[in-house]
């Protein structure tokens, strides 16, 4: 089983590599881009075949290493 | 006093960090991440600086999960002292020792340079001999120094006196100027300037060769 696990800065936190990209949007010419946030998308192969806990196992990836819930959270997609 | 410096795959500051800590006049011993215990008899710990595990997935992260650093949050739980260092600050965020993450730098840019520093709080064993309010000078090297912590977060640092450093001149964006923060205890210390690599009089202006000194002599004096 395949799953997804996307991870972004949480809303409040100033992303500056994302305000780096809508600079450099607008300095392309691309106007009306309001914000840009950079995330990061983590792919996982797991021998795991239930979905359920599958995810429940990928949460707990996320609380323990994947995501850092100080300034991250996290969206996990069972595949 | 005995300290312990942690080598993770990618530390490039730990014999820095070992020859301050000899030079305050500590005995020290280098482990290895992969070891699960400190040496027997450690005061401190010396988490140091550099690129641990390549700053794969974020800066510390890996390292913060290592054997070892288990071990240095049981040593630190029984009320250990431990000092991290530009990454090592960046791992002692990661362990949830320290409140609060490092961020990419708010310009973007790896800094280097020497910058100003504003002592914060001279009650502690690692600030006591500065004055509070005494301004020094300490290189900083760093892609990802960028502090960050929510308002109430500062609030409660300021309120504890854990504020250890501030910068006079915010070179990468972090909240409240903040460039070194203490555990509640105030015997963990993280700080994105590097003293060791100016605690030298060969090398410069020795600023941070009191850090050391204190810190031994903390231990001397007990």
């Amino acid at each position: 089983m395949k799953a997804r696990v996307h991870v972004m800065l949480k809303d409040g936190v100033l992303d500056p590599q994302g305000e780096a990209v809508r600079h450099a949007l607008g300095s392309l010419g691309f106007e009306g881009v309001e914000g840009v946030r950079q995330g990061k998308v983590i792919e996982l192969d797991l021998a795991e075949d239930d979905a359920g806990k599958a995810e429940a196992q990928v949460r707990e990836m996320c609380e323990k290493l994947l995501a850092n819930t100080v300034i991250e959270s996290y969206r996990v997609e069972v595949l | 006093m005995k300290a312990a410096v942690i080598v993770f795959p990618g530390s490039n500051c730990d014999r820095d960090l070992a020859t301050a800590f000899r030079q305050a006049g500590a005995e020290v011993e280098m482990v290895w991440h992969k070891d699960t215990e400190l040496p027997a008899g450690t005061d401190v710990v010396g988490v140091p600086g550099g690129f641990s595990y390549g700053d794969y997935l974020r800066c510390g992260a890996i390292a913060a999960r290592s054997p070892i650093c288990g071990a240095l949050k049981r040593h630190a739980e029984k009320g250990g002292f431990a000092l991290g260092v530009c990454n090592g600050f960046q791992v002692l965020t990661e362990t949830g020792l320290l409140p609060g993450a490092l961020m990419r730098n708010r310009g973007l840019r790896y800094i280097c340079k020497t910058v100003p520093l504003r002592v914060e709080t001279a009650a502690t064993a690692f600030t006591e001999g500065y004055a509070e309010g005494q301004q020094i000078a300490l290189p900083i090297a760093h892609h990802d120094g960028n502090y960050t912590l929510d308002a109430d977060g500062v609030a409660r640092l300021r309120d504890e006196g854990r504020i250890a450093f501030t910068y006079v001149d915010n070179p990468n964006g972090s909240v409240a100027d903040i460039a070194g923060v203490l555990s509640a205890n105030k015997r963990v210390l993280g700080m994105m300037p590097h003293p060791e690599r100016a605690a030298d009089s060969a090398l410069g202006q020795p600023d941070g060769s009191a850090l050391f000194r204190a810190l031994c002599g903390a231990f001397a004096a007990a």
